[in-house]
């Protein structure tokens, strides 16, 4: 027994960091609906800025500790408050994940940026010497960081207990929680509570990640991947809390730490359970905890019983395209890929070859995003693990089986579609945050361990995945390859079409549109979720293959987590909701990265940053930056044409009856992808047709 | 009731379904089309229903009136499948439909309009009610799709032009939702579930947003699908002109409870009825 309290007792400061990271979570979640993603990375940047005040310019430990904890991390939190939750506090939740994607992926990577890429080897402390041993608990020693983690936690989270409880300005964040609309009506002033409460929960955040330093033997600043364990860990111990208690989020943090630490010392060490399931446990727990906690089913319904009383979301202007545009758009479409297949095949250099032919094979994984959230409105944060399953399985099945890469490709998008199934049934009775939060614990699982055999992932010499070979055309080239991957894509944007405007993609619309009426017209939601997971995970396997194929060499580091988080924000960024957002996203990720490589190594992240920020106009513009421009641009177009025809037919004074184009208007706007309606083709109807109960627009 | 309830399983499979299988066959002899048995249902403590009972014959057009927060959506959410009722159980068609998903409801012809208006915002009115068709007809198969065999027919066309004709949209078949005003969404639900061809029609605050002759015009649509098609309809409207001009009878309630039904000048006669509404106006 003492034995075991023995291996337990190490694990409360790690379970109390866990805790405090699920203490800030939940207290975001709760107050402003955000579920930010992007807490580890500001657990990095105070932890990055205290070691550095702290360690390399020799500041005094408090104040080091005043300015990274006490001020920048609360003035982070107040900035990300007016500049990205505000705008979007009536919006979905997953527009508020996807601006927490942003974060995420911005904050790491402008840390390089502002201090330079250099690893920090000294690493600070905070209050107590990790290195000395105060005491001993049994025959375990308590170290400094152990005692100074252990007391700051339980003292911030039952000081937060008690404010809640007992202090005004608890009473009205509690009020805020409870209903937004009724505390806005009380007088409350719910901007100010949730500004509040970033500031707060960043404190925590920024504490967090002090607490943290000790346990790490450096800092990389381009590396903040470390701190993944910590997000895991964090989002269990809320998701046990059911995203709000307190006191549990407190305690599931503290027992997943010391679960953790039992595991450790009683698994036999080696043994195929310390290899394999010891580092899977955080997801299994999650996983488990998400889909077990009942609480956790209706997160992103709101349960604000005033919600009815606000306005529906404005709906977003929609371009409607003149008919006239059709024609020379298709010709020009034409023309450009005709421009681009001779270019790639005549005068541009082999450096650029390369990029272009990388640019068609992310377009093809992309459009696996473009069909689980751009079609089905699904976050799905593991596309590139899907693509590491494909590119795996082709090349695994090319070493040992001498299998054809392009069957082996086929194999690998079956085997993660299967993947994808398996994944989609697990949530299928749950949506959104809920899905989102499951497909990143499988990104993380498939990153950590999945990929990490030898079997799959080849280990840490990874693995070749040959270039395919067609009787005499040699892929190896790589301007054939470019030609092969522009045929493979052409093919997924035709799959990708044909559902978009067949049946299926328009009960994939109506579900993204309002999951209830769709539901209300006997739409089967869960066949069609799992449908559309399959298929992209699927295309992604497809993709990745490719990837692989291109690449030549690849590792577990070409699938790892954060490439998800990645693609996913430069595909939302740029357009999801079409196949042309896709291919763009995928060439301008692909030829970013080339341009980038002329400029200096310090500013190599800016590129992430550019799509990042981006992301954070994904609540006002869902359907991506690009695809709103050229909206803009269309509607302009098809003014510019409508002022035309009238003076022209001002010239003519000729009224021509327009009521025969009524019919081949809407047989029109039917034959086109759904959204492209048809303008000025909306007359009023012939008189004599207009139908029983037109009284309305009398 | 028939004693022998059928269990879930009796129900005919969830998946592909011919139209005739739902919409032709008549309930068994004498039992109503819907029934909701003493439901209740609370939210935080607070009862939102209590023990309301609710019959609807075939073919029948059925009121429900009460003042706001009386739990009127909450009732047709509980008969939609979209909450799950503490206490009571809801048949249809002579079996007990508790447990089911409101999209297995929709298929055994229970279709219905929504107060807070779900629409989908960037379709078209006609892409609107050509979901309403393909689900209907139990469409959604992919390879179809694969094959670009799902492109609209001309006997789509026709019937979702009808239904556009009935509400009153006929000119607007092209136009996105997001574009439409109120009224008209509603009026893209209501067309939407008329192209279910359902056996009930439940339509929650349906004339909100629309000015008094398109209500008129409206009340009129009722009458006709309910004469014309034999669709039972279960109307919840605060305009009591409408709810004159459309129910064979109506139910009142308050507080979550059912506290008169009959004729509705009878109804709203009721000492009850004129104290629930009454003692809210202030
Ligand atoms: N999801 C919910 N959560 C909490 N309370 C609810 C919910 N739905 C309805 N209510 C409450 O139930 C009561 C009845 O509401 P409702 O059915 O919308 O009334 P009506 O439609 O008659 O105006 C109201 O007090 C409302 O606040
Ligand atoms: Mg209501």
């Amino acid at each position: 027994m003492s034995s075991l309290l023995d291996y337990a007792i190490p694990g409360v400061p790690y379970g109390c960091e866990f805790a405090l990271l699920a203490v800030g979570l939940v207290l975001t979640f709760r107050a402003t609906g955000v579920f930010n993603l992007a807490f580890g990375a500001q657990a990095f940047v105070s932890a990055f800025v205290f070691d550095l005040l702290d360690e390399y310019a020799h500041w005094p430990q408090w104040a080091a500790f005043a300015v990274a904890v006490l001020v920048l991390a609360p003035g982070l939190g107040l900035a990300l408050d007016h500049f990205l939750c505000r705008p979007i506090r009536t919006a979905s939740t997953t527009a508020k994940v996807v601006s927490s994607l942003g974060l995420l992926i911005a904050i790491p990577q402008s840390i390089p940026i502002i201090f330079g890429g250099r690893t920090r080897h000294r690493i600070g402390y905070l209050w107590l010497n990790p290195n000395i041993v105060y005491f001993h608990i049994g025959s375990t020693p308590v170290n400094g960081a152990d005692i100074s983690t252990t007391v700051v936690t339980l003292g911030v989270v039952l000081g937060l207990m008690a404010m809640f409880r007992w202090t005004s300005a608890g009473l009205t964040m509690r009020a805020v929680v409870e209903s937004r609309r009724l505390a806005s009506l009380e007088g409350v002033n719910a901007g100010r509570v949730a500004a509040g409460a970033w500031a707060l929960s960043s404190l925590l955040a920024g504490l967090a990640g002090v607490m943290l330093l000790p346990q790490s033997n450096s800092i990389d600043p381009t590396n903040p991947l470390e701190f993944t364990t910590l997000l895991v860990a964090g989002i269990t111990a809320a998701a046990m809390a059911g995203m709000s208690s307190l006191p549990v989020a407190l305690v599931g943090g503290i027992g997943l730490g010391v679960l953790e630490n039992l595991l450790v010392k009683f698994l036999p060490p080696g043994g195929v359970l310390a290899q394999g399931l010891l580092p899977s446990l955080p997801f299994i727990v999650l996983v488990g905890v998400l889909l077990a906690n009942p609480r956790l089913r209706h997160l992103d319904q709101s349960s604000d019983p005033l919600a009815s009383v606000d306005p529906p979301p404005p709906p977003r202007a929609i371009a409607i395209r003149d008919k006239r545009l059709e024609l020379p758009m298709k010709w020009g479409f034409r023309l450009l890929v005709i421009a681009f297949v001779v270019s790639c095949l005549t005068w541009v250099p082999g450096n650029w070859v390369f990029p272009l032919g990388q640019g068609l094979v992310f377009s093809v994984i992309f459009l696996s995003i473009t069909l689980i959230t751009g079609m089905s409105g699904q976050l799905s944060l593991c596309q590139a693990s899907f693509a590491g399953i494909g590119a795996f399985t082709a090349g695994q099945l090319a070493l040992h089986m001498g299998l054809p890469v392009l069957l082996g490709a086929v194999v690998g998008a079956v085997l993660a579609a299967v993947v994808g199934v398996v994944l989609a049934l697990l949530v299928i009775r749950v949506s959104g945050l809920l899905l989102t939060l499951v497909t990143l614990a499988f990104a993380l699982f498939a990153d950590n361990v999945l990929f990490q055999f030898s079997w799959t992932g080849g280990g840490v010499a990874g693995l070749v995945v040959p270039r395919p070979a067609m009787g005499s055309v040699n892929f190896n080239n790589d301007r054939a390859f470019v030609m092969l991957a522009l045929v493979v894509l052409a093919l997924c944007m035709g799959v990708v079409v044909l559902i978009q405007r067949g049946t299926v993609g328009r009960y994939l619309a109506a579900m993204r549109g309002s999951p209830t009426a769709a539901a209300s017209l006997g739409i089967n939601l869960s066949w069609s979720k799992v449908t559309v997971f399959a298929l992209s995970a699927g295309m992604a396997g497809l993709g990745g293959a490719l990837y692989g194929s291109i690449e030549g060499p690849i590792s577990s580091t070409d699938f790892n987590y954060v490439l998800s988080l990645v693609w996913v924000v430069v595909v939302i960024t740029t357009g999801a909701q079409t196949v042309e957002g896709a291919v763009q996203a995928g060439m301008a990720f692909a030829v970013f990265a080339q341009v980038l490589t002329y400029l200096p190594q310090r500013v190599a992240g800016i590129e992430f940053i550019m799509f990042a920020v981006g992301a954070l106009t994904y609540a006002a513009h869902p359907e991506g930056i690009v695809e709103y421009q050229r909206s803009i641009w269309m509607a302009r177009v098809g003014r510019w044409l409508e002022a035309w025809d009238e003076r022209r037919s001002r010239m003519a004074r000729s009224g021509m009856p327009p009521g025969s184009a009524a019919t081949g208007a809407v047989a029109g706007g039917v034959g086109g992808a759904p959204g492209s309606a048809v303008p000025g083709a909306l007359p009023a109807s012939a008189p004599g047709s207009a139908p029983a109960g037109g009284a309305y627009h009398a | 009731m028939p004693d022998g309830a059928p269990a879930h399983g009796a129900f005919p499979a969830a998946g592909r379904r011919s139209v005739s299988r739902y919409h032709a066959g008549r309930p068994a002899s004498g039992s109503p089309l819907l029934e909701a048995r003493s439901v209740s249902i609370e939210f935080g403590g607070i009862r939102a229903l209590s023990d309301v009972s609710v019959r609807v014959e075939v073919g029948e057009a059925v009121g429900i009136v009460g003042p706001n927060g009386a739990g009127k959506t909450t009732l047709f959410n509980c008969l939609c499948g979209q909450y799950c009722p503490a206490r009571g159980s809801v048949w249809f068609d002579g079996k007990p439909i508790d447990g089911l998903p409101s999209y297995r409801r929709a298929r055994l012809g229970i279709a219905r309009t929504f107060q807070r208006v779900e629409v989908f915002p960037e379709m078209t009115v006609l892409d609107h009610l050509l979901v309403a068709e393909r689900a209907r007809r139990g469409d959604g198969r992919l390879w179809k799709d694969l094959l670009n065999m799902s492109r609209v027919r001309r006997d789509e066309l026709d019937r979702i032009e009808a239904v556009l004709g009935l509400v009153g949209l006929a000119d607007m078949a092209a136009t996105p939702v997001g574009a439409l005003s109120l009224g008209h969404c509603r009026l893209v639900e209501l067309g939407r579930a008329l192209c279910l061809e359902p056996r009930l029609l439940m339509a929650d605050e349906p004339s909100s947003g629309l000015d008094t002759g398109e209500t008129a015009a409206l009340a009129d649509l009722f009458r006709r699908v309910q004469q014309e098609k034999g669709m039972a309809i279960l109307l919840v409207e605060h305009d009591l002109d409408m709810v004159a001009r459309v129910v064979d009878r109506a139910m009142v309630l308050d507080f979550g409870e059912l506290v008169a039904e009959g004729r509705l000048d009878e109804v709203m006669a009721d000492p009850l009825v004129r104290r629930a509404y009454l003692g809210r106006a202030g």
